[in-house]
């Protein structure tokens, strides 16, 4: 670059640059939400360190709990591991979400958010857009749980049809998971207090669940939050998923509460985007 | 004529802080106007209003003809804003970042790479254009960020501190810009702490302080109000300052203030003719001088002159509030 980057000779590509007004045609609800969920690839693309941090921890999990505590708890490793991978396959993509919520405060700490919210567009566009973007981050965490639970000798016999309905019904519950962490990443002051925040939010519900063992050991008042639990819902029927039966009923429940989760927080979320001042407020 | 800007007792408050306190303001189109004042004078906060970006307590503002809260969305079609931190993805490189708000604004898949192209060679970034924004330095990001705003020539920009940061040959480049966009029909609402910056590029100037518009006028009537320089003097010997002062207020007619500075003293004048006069009365007084200088009156003298208290004083109150 050099001392006459703007003047005098590129004064001309200016004026010709400022002179081209074009006929500003508003991009629809999808093709804005497109265009979010394309950004949200290219920041992997520039930063592919994300999917491999995403995946450290399911990764850990498996193996340790598969090996270290599978004998104890299902009496072979074998054993446990056909009852734990559909419940670390959700596992891994539910602590995704919360880097929905951390991406989102990103924007907002960065400025970017308010060129964007000073845009004539779907307002929701920008949110919905980078869930998108972050469905393709999910999937390849699934698909590397499940590669690497093959690897270790799980035989899901729903097949390939039980492993990607299993994948859909996670995804749907993802996305209105997400919510919650895009509502938390409007509240929140950091990026890394979000994660702060989310961590301790998350893990009650991850525990207190079927994921890691049958609740039937359990004392009976944990047993009913156990239940109730939309994580244990959505294991189990997962699990009934891979093994080779459609649930109906439980993935309704599911459903059910995917609903009741994004009719709370869905519109929260795009309360506090319209009214949130940003960081250079004042 | 429609007026670019018209706003009426405008107020807006974060907790106990009014932020804004009744700011009027009409703007003809086509020119820039200035926005003047310290830090926590209130004027991002405006500017971000009338961006509908925030929605004001009371009053009204037009932009463009259209209600900035009833009619949000036709605003923000013709409008665009540039804040005091570059709103554009640390993350993408400055040519995706061009790309993605060209798609937004709804150019044709086709037409999206040309036009981002295009802005990367206007704005000099062509070499930069494949970068990661995260690498760019202060004076590029600055670029990259008015750029983005002119993906779509508005009729209307809010440039909030442009150049606050920057180098001097990166200001010098932010100013071409802004006068290449007026030249081009666009009106520039520009906010800035700096006066030369407001005398060089603002058709007309409004000074603002605690939330209102506290003078208002063009660079040259400002300046006659508060006459047409600053004199500043600094003595060989600083224990000779009260003397100092008391023959250049003599000579001068005004009053002298009494610079931190334990040698220094200044005026504001209007008359360079008495200038002359008061330094020939100083040497004749035997009061050795080091140092004069006749220059334009700085914000802070012009803030002194209109609020009776020095800018960092007026930043102090804001923190304080």
């Amino acid at each position: 670059m050099t001392t006459t980057a703007i003047k005098p000779a590129a004064d001309q590509t200016l004026r010709s640059v400022l002179a081209a007004r074009v006929e500003d045609t508003r991009p629809g609800a999808l093709s804005a939400s497109l265009t979010f969920g394309w950004r949200a690839l290219l920041k992997l693309k520039h930063d592919p360190q994300q999917v491999f941090d995403a995946l450290m921890f399911p990764i850990m999990f498996t193996l340790m709990f598969t090996y270290l505590f599978g004998g104890a708890l299902a009496g072979s490793t074998h054993e446990y591991l056909q009852f734990f991978l559909p419940g670390v396959f959700v596992f891994t993509v539910v602590m995704l979400t919360m880097y929905t919520g951390v991406g989102l405060n990103m924007d907002v700490s960065q400025g970017v958010f308010n060129r964007f919210r000073s845009l004539p567009i779907w307002r929701p566009a920008v949110l919905v857009g980078s869930l998108l973007g972050d469905a393709v981050r999910y999937t390849l965490a699934a698909a590397v749980v499940v590669g690497l639970g093959l690897a270790l000798g799980f035989r899901p016999s729903g097949g390939v049809a039980g492993v990607v309905m299993s994948l859909v019904l996670v995804l749907v519950f993802a996305f209105s998971l997400s919510w919650v962490f895009t509502t938390l990443g409007l509240v929140v002051k950091s990026p890394a207090a979000v994660q702060g925040v989310s961590m301790p939010l998350l893990f009650p519900f991850v525990f207190a669940s079927n994921l890691f063992v049958d609740p039937d050991t359990m004392p009976g008042w944990l047993q009913a939050v156990v239940d109730v639990n939309p994580f244990s819902l959505t294991v189990s029927a997962v699990r009934d998923l891979m093994d080779g039966t459609v649930p109906a009923g439980q993935i309704g429940w599911v459903l059910v509460a995917c609903a009741a989760i994004v009719a709370v927080f869905a519109p929260l979320t795009m309360r506090l985007y319209g009214t949130k001042p940003s960081a250079d407020a004042v | 004529m429609i007026l670019a800007i018209e706003a009426h007792r405008l107020v807006k408050s974060f907790g106990e802080t009014r932020a804004v306190d009744g700011v009027d303001l009409a703007v003809r189109p086509g020119a820039v106007y200035g926005f003047l004042g310290p830090n926590g004078a209130g004027k991002t906060t405006t500017i971000r209003m009338l961006a509908t970006l925030v929605e004001p307590d009371s009053g009204t503002a037009r932009v463009l003809g259209h209600d900035v809260v009833r009619d949000a969305d036709a605003v923000r079609r013709r409008v665009s804003l540039t804040g005091q931190f570059a709103s554009v993805d640390e993350d993408l490189t400055g040519g995706e970042n061009l790309v993605l708000l060209a798609r937004l604004h709804g150019y044709s898949r086709a037409r999206t790479g040309a036009r981002a192209d295009e802005l990367l060679d206007a704005f000099g970034l062509s070499d930069a254009g494949a970068r990661q924004v995260k690498t760019y330095s202060g004076g590029m990001r600055r670029r990259l960020d008015i750029a983005a705003s002119l993906v779509v020539t508005p009729e209307l920009m809010f440039l909030d501190e442009p150049t606050t940061g920057l180098d001097p040959r990166s200001r010098n480049q932010v100013w071409e810009i802004i006068r290449a966009l007026v030249t081009d029909g666009t009106t520039v609402l520009l906010t800035t702490q700096y006066l030369e910056e407001a005398d060089q590029l603002a058709d007309r100037i409004a000074v603002v302080d605690r939330g209102r518009v506290i003078a208002e006028g063009t660079s040259g009537q400002l300046k006659a109000s508060l006459g047409s320089g600053a004199l500043h003097v600094r003595l060989g010997e600083p224990d000779r300052r009260t003397e100092a002062e008391r023959v250049l207020s003599d000579a001068l007619g005004v009053a002298v203030h009494l610079e931190p500075d334990p040698a220094t003293l200044s005026a504001t004048v209007s008359d360079p003719e008495r200038v002359a006069r008061a330094l020939t009365e100083l040497s004749r007084a035997e009061v050795p001088v080091t140092e004069f200088a006749l220059g334009q009156p700085s914000l802070d003298e012009v803030f002194l002159e209109l609020t009776g208290r020095p800018v960092e004083e007026a930043e102090e109150e804001e923190d304080a509030a």
